[in-house]
């Protein structure tokens, strides 16, 4: 199987420069935003020539304030940490190439405790007390849906990077967006076809009980059946829990194939475990990579992983046919082609979703340009211009893939990719389109005012 | 002797008035974020005071408090969520449900005490936060849900508005402060003390020490759930980590840190650890060593808390 | 699975939850029963016993075996040395009142929470175990020939995790000794009992203080090495572990050495047994109320005495 958005070959044998020229020349290539046509070229036109673009800004050379809420401690600071190199590579690269409307982007970054009381609090002061332009960042949906409806009230966009299906699900505001990367939903959906055709009809489904994992059950059985599977079982784990053996003997024996997610610091006790206990007769897995996310594939008790298939938001090791995208994105990041840190081969990345960072700052990028966003008072432009935005190619700026973003959902839509554990490495199976992942509508948040 | 008492009550009175005259005036000066800070600290605050009825006038210390404010979130959010109600009934239904949840929970816990009471609170109180996440369906679990600013409406009056939210904040910490001080200022609040200092000896005095305790918990349950239910309302939002562990450690915390058994310092104690944490974390990202650091320093240098050593060197009147 | 071979399966797990578990409220135990104090931050003691047998495993970088005997025999001691020195820094100083200690461990569990995550970093990383072995376990059937062993599906469990078990036996043991058969269990005791007689005895508190917070944190690093193969040694991993060995000292009678193990077997065993009936949310809520209950009608734990 190969990428459905592959470029022709001679296209990827760019270098890494041409790569970031391209980029440069058309932020906004396929914002089809007709009234602010002319914005948008302006914008193109100034940031194609950096010198102009950093020193001929007109208005203000102030920098453009963005509010980073991360994850610095509490259960979500693994994933924190690589949020924020993506983030800082990400900025860094804004910056040298011209910035946003000719000014410098300066990240505000500070702790939520992976916390909704505190992650409210970290908005508010944010819009309060930084003066920020828009708040970023955010990855643990309860501390996005904590914080939402502050972001609403005092009316700061507030683009989130958490794949949760909360903004989709119209439970949010118009404030929040989720440009930069899919939703559980459209992930999970995506997988059924592929599991039931390639690895079995009956599926016994492992995840923790609470709203993520509730979310992977619905979605997950909803559309097996609509595939002719059957979820055979389906066993929530309690999110406190620390060891698992005494769970898996719930696997019906009948089970063809074990899907399996988990999150927070266990994960690798529930994988192991899960190998202790099948021994050598295990059926098919499945899995979420968040389930191994930031986690050596290498550690001790994993081998038993060999052959089994996973979905990645990103595939964390370089593939065969690797993008020059991603080679560079890679680079910026400091990600070698394992998914590890360039400095220590033990710090692996949580590169499956971390991307969404980056991504989601360019769109915050290109948004900017197109409605010519010069301070607080044009966040509602910021909001729209986002909202008009649809395709998004695969490019720098998109290194996980080409996006559709549904303005009316706030919600971007993309590739899903299933690897399959070969020698220890995660290697590419299966790309899913972009149309696998779609759903009909939920909401409509342009209707409402800002 | 009780021209003495007269003029402590009176000047006690004027101190907690003041402040809240004062808390109503900052409300014009204050900036934004800090003003936002403020009206989150006064209804956390309002936990804090419930969890002092019991711990610092009682001698009960409860590690399940959060049950209570997450009976008040849920009981208010749910019946928003999924009955449809408007604010006034659900913030009724959440002091509901916080008052037989504290209830049902004095009746079993009280038939322990000490560490056993500590125990008994905290599994009660770790069911209730596995309950939230076991009926997910409704609950959202973890994750949570939002209240809509739609539903965020008390008699016309917009919540989600700062102004509003402030005085609403304010109004709730207002009447805590007052219930607290008549309660301490009664011959209940006496009782409980005497309680607090020598059980054996108020029994032999002929006081139903079982009632006097129950209703302690009752009164702290039902106060914990009003701020709960005002938390989810005033801030759209109701999730399960506010039923975990560690907002239950939070009160104790709080109501240790500002002075046990004084009536502001629960207040301060919020507002101290609140400031604590915000403002280190501007400074560096290893904010929980200041944190830290300043626990330690302030368990060394003011072991009765602040209001609580502000009472010992200055103030012997202090309620 | 069938109901038999899961119940031995339940039982197994249950086992190894216990045996950390008794190791660590052991720890507890000690530190509430002669100091009298609520150490809050004894689950953090756990975690830099995982956290240290990591970087230790990782500095020696030999077999698995060798790393892990290192971290064995190093993370412990220096753990409790840490403690101790806690002890004399902070709670000494607090003298040891009980509502001032509480706030002072949670400063404690503040302070090596952010060292860890500043040092050690929020990854939840594995020591490789010195011997990992899946063992499958048999199980009886009656056949038309009468009873036959088999080999039901899933039915193990590791050459490790028996090995925990067996550790926890032999170290208990030796604990009891300690406390049964020396002078310095001897101390302890007469410490426990009366601190202010002991002190007139000439028994120097302070130490014996300091040493009993150091002991009782040793033993929570041990539990934590000790699990650090099955589970990863992570900053956050404390808070749980803390819990557990809370309920479990309170349900086993404060001071009594006995019933904190027993405790510790009824709690690991029924977690194990009843996720066998119930599903696991709900297995979780039956086991903490559980523990409600038995404190509510003995409200002195198991093996407690009355105002004690």
């Amino acid at each position: 199987m190969t990428r459905t958005t592959e470029k022709p070959a001679a296209e990827n044998a760019v270098t890494n420069e041409a790569v970031t020229n391209e980029a440069v020349k058309r932020p906004n290539r396929r914002t089809a935003l007709k009234t602010l046509a002319a914005t948008t070229a302006l914008a193109a036109a100034a940031s194609s020539m950096p010198l102009f673009g950093r020193y001929g800004q007109v208005q203000s050379s102030e920098p453009i304030k963005i509010g980073f809420q991360v994850h610095r401690t509490g259960i979500g600071a693994a994933y924190g940490r690589w949020y924020d190199r993506t983030t800082k590579a990400a900025v860094k690269k804004i910056n040298d190439e011209g910035g946003i409307n000719g000014r410098p982007v300066e990240i505000v970054a500070e702790d939520d405790g992976t916390d909704p009381k505190r992650g409210a609090e970290v908005v508010e002061k944010m819009a309060t007390q930084h003066g920020c332009d828009i708040a970023f960042g955010t990855l643990f949906s309860h501390v996005v849906i904590g914080s939402a409806p502050r972001a609403g009230e005092l009316k700061i966009p507030y683009f989130v990077v958490s794949e949760g299906h909360h903004v989709a699900s119209g439970m949010l505001n118009r404030y929040t967006l989720q440009p930069g990367i899919t939703d559980v939903k459209s992930q999970v959906q995506a997988m059924a076809p592929f599991v039931n055709s390639t690895l079995g009809k009956k599926v016994t489904m492992i995840y923790p009980d609470f709203a993520f994992g509730h979310d992977h059950r619905d979605y997950f059985s909803a559309a097996v059946a609509a595939q002719g599977g059957d979820v055979v079982a389906k066993i929530a784990i309690p999110p406190t829990e620390t060891s698992f053996t005494k769970y898996f003997p719930k696997i019906p024996r009948n089970t063809d194939v074990i899907y399996h997610v988990m999150v927070g610091p266990a994960v690798l006790t529930f994988v192991k475990e899960m190998g202790e206990f099948f021994g050598n007769s295990r059926p098919e897995i499945f899995g979420f990579i968040d389930s191994l996310e930031a986690v050596d594939l290498a550690s001790p008790g994993l081998e038993f992983l060999e052959g089994t298939y996973f979905w990645e938001g990103n595939p964390r090791y370089a593939q065969a046919n690797q993008s020059d995208y991603d080679k560079a994105y890679r680079k910026a990041v400091g990600v070698d082609a394992n998914g590890a840190s360039v400095s220590d081969p033990k710090d692996v990345s949580t590169y499956a979703h971390m991307f969404g960072c980056w991504e989601t700052l360019h769109i915050v990028k290109a948004g900017m340009e197109a409605s010519g966003y010069a301070g607080a008072g044009d966040r509602a432009k910021l909001i729209e211009a986002v909202e008009s935005m649809t395709s998004m190619p695969h490019s720098y700026a998109h290194p996980q893939g080409a996006k559709e973003f549904n303005g009316k959902t706030h919600q971007t839509f993309g590739h899903q990719y299933i690897t399959k554990v070969e020698n220890g490495r995660l290697v590419l199976a299966h790309t899913t389109s972009i149309e696998d992942t779609y759903y009909p509508d939920e909401t409509d948040y342009t209707k409402q005012s800002f | 002797m009780s021209m003495f008492l007269g003029s402590n009550l009176r000047k006690s009175w004027t101190l907690h008035i003041g402040v809240i005259i004062l808390l109503f005036a900052l409300q014009f000066i204050l900036p934004a974020y800090h003003h936002g800070n403020l009206a989150r600290i006064m209804v956390l605050a309002c936990y804090a005071m419930g969890y002092n009825i019991l711990f610092g006038y009682t001698g009960l210390l409860s590690l399940g408090h959060a049950l209570f404010f997450a009976a008040g979130m849920y009981g208010m959010s749910l019946t928003v969520q999924h009955l449809g109600w408007s604010a006034g009934p659900a913030l009724l239904a959440g002091l509901a449900a916080g008052f037989a949840v504290a209830l049902a929970i004095g009746l079993l816990a009280l038939r322990t005490a000490g560490v056993a009471f500590m125990i008994v609170t905290l599994m009660f109180a770790q069911a209730g936060y596995l309950a939230a996440l076991y009926f997910g369906e409704y609950t959202r679990g973890d994750e949570g849900f939002v209240i809509q600013q739609s539903f965020r409406q008390l008699a016309g009056v917009n919540l989600a508005d700062p102004t509003n939210r402030y005085f609403a904040a304010l109004a709730l910490f207002a009447i805590c402060v007052v219930v607290s001080l008549r309660v301490v200022q009664a011959g209940f609040g006496r009782v409980l003390v005497a309680i607090r200092e020598n059980e054996e000896r108020t029994r032999m005095l002929g006081y139903d020490i079982h009632r006097h305790k129950l209703a302690a918990v009752v009164l702290s349950g039902t106060m914990s759930a009003a701020a709960g239910a005002a938390y989810g309302l005033l801030f759209g939002y109701a999730g399960a980590t506010f039923a975990s562990v560690q907002y239950s450690i939070f009160p104790l915390l709080w109501v240790l840190l500002g002075g046990a058994g004084t009536i502001l310092g629960p207040f301060v104690g919020t507002l101290f650890m609140f400031y604590l944490i915000d403002l280190s974390s501007e400074l560096t990202t290893a904010y929980m060593l200041i944190a830290g650091f300043a626990l330690v320093m302030l368990t060394l240098f003011a072991p009765q808390g602040l209001v609580g050593e502000l009472r010992r060197r200055a103030l012997r009147w202090l309620p | 699975m069938e109901l038999g071979p899961y119940l031995i399966l339940g039982l197994l797990e249950g086992l190894v939850t216990a045996a950390v578990l008794s190791l660590m409220a052991l720890g507890l135990s000690l530190v509430f029963g002669v100091m009298r104090v609520v150490n809050v931050a004894h689950g953090e003691f756990f975690m830099v016993g995982a956290v240290l047998a990591w970087i230790i495993a990782n500095a020696v970088d030999s077999h698995p075996a060798v790393n892990f005997l290192a971290a064995l025999l190093l993370a412990p001691p220096a753990t409790a040395l840490l403690a101790a020195i806690a002890d004399r820094l902070v709670l000494k100083r607090v003298a040891y009142d009980p509502e001032r200690t509480i706030v002072a461990t949670i400063g404690l569990l503040y302070i090596i929470q952010q060292v860890t995550l500043m040092t050690y970093g929020p990854d939840a990383r594995p020591v490789e175990a010195p011997f990992n072995h899946r063992l499958s376990i048999p199980f009886v059937e009656w056949t038309e020939s009468g009873m036959a062993l088999y080999w039901p599906w899933g039915l193990g469990t590791t050459s490790y995790k028996l090995a925990v078990i067996g550790a926890a036996v032999l170290l208990l043991g030796a604990i009891w000794l300690l406390m049964t058969r020396t002078r310095i269990g001897l101390v302890m005791r007469a410490t426990q009992l009366d601190s202010e007689m002991a002190r007139a005895f000439a028994v120097p508190v302070d130490r014996v203080y300091a040493a009993v917070f150091g002991l009782g944190a040793g033993l929570a690093a041990l539990a934590g090495v000790l699990i650090v193969p099955i589970q990863q040694a992570h900053y956050l991993m404390g808070h749980d572990p803390l819990l557990l060995s809370f309920i479990v000292v309170i349900i086993g009678g404060l001071g009594s050495l006995p019933g904190t193990v027993v405790a510790a077997l009824l709690i690991g065993i029924s977690d194990g047994m009843i996720s066998v009936f119930f599903t696991p949310t709900l297995a979780k809520i039956i086991a903490t109320l559980g523990v409600a209950f038995v404190l509510i009608f003995r409200p002195q734990g198991l093996f407690g005495r009355k105002g004690l």
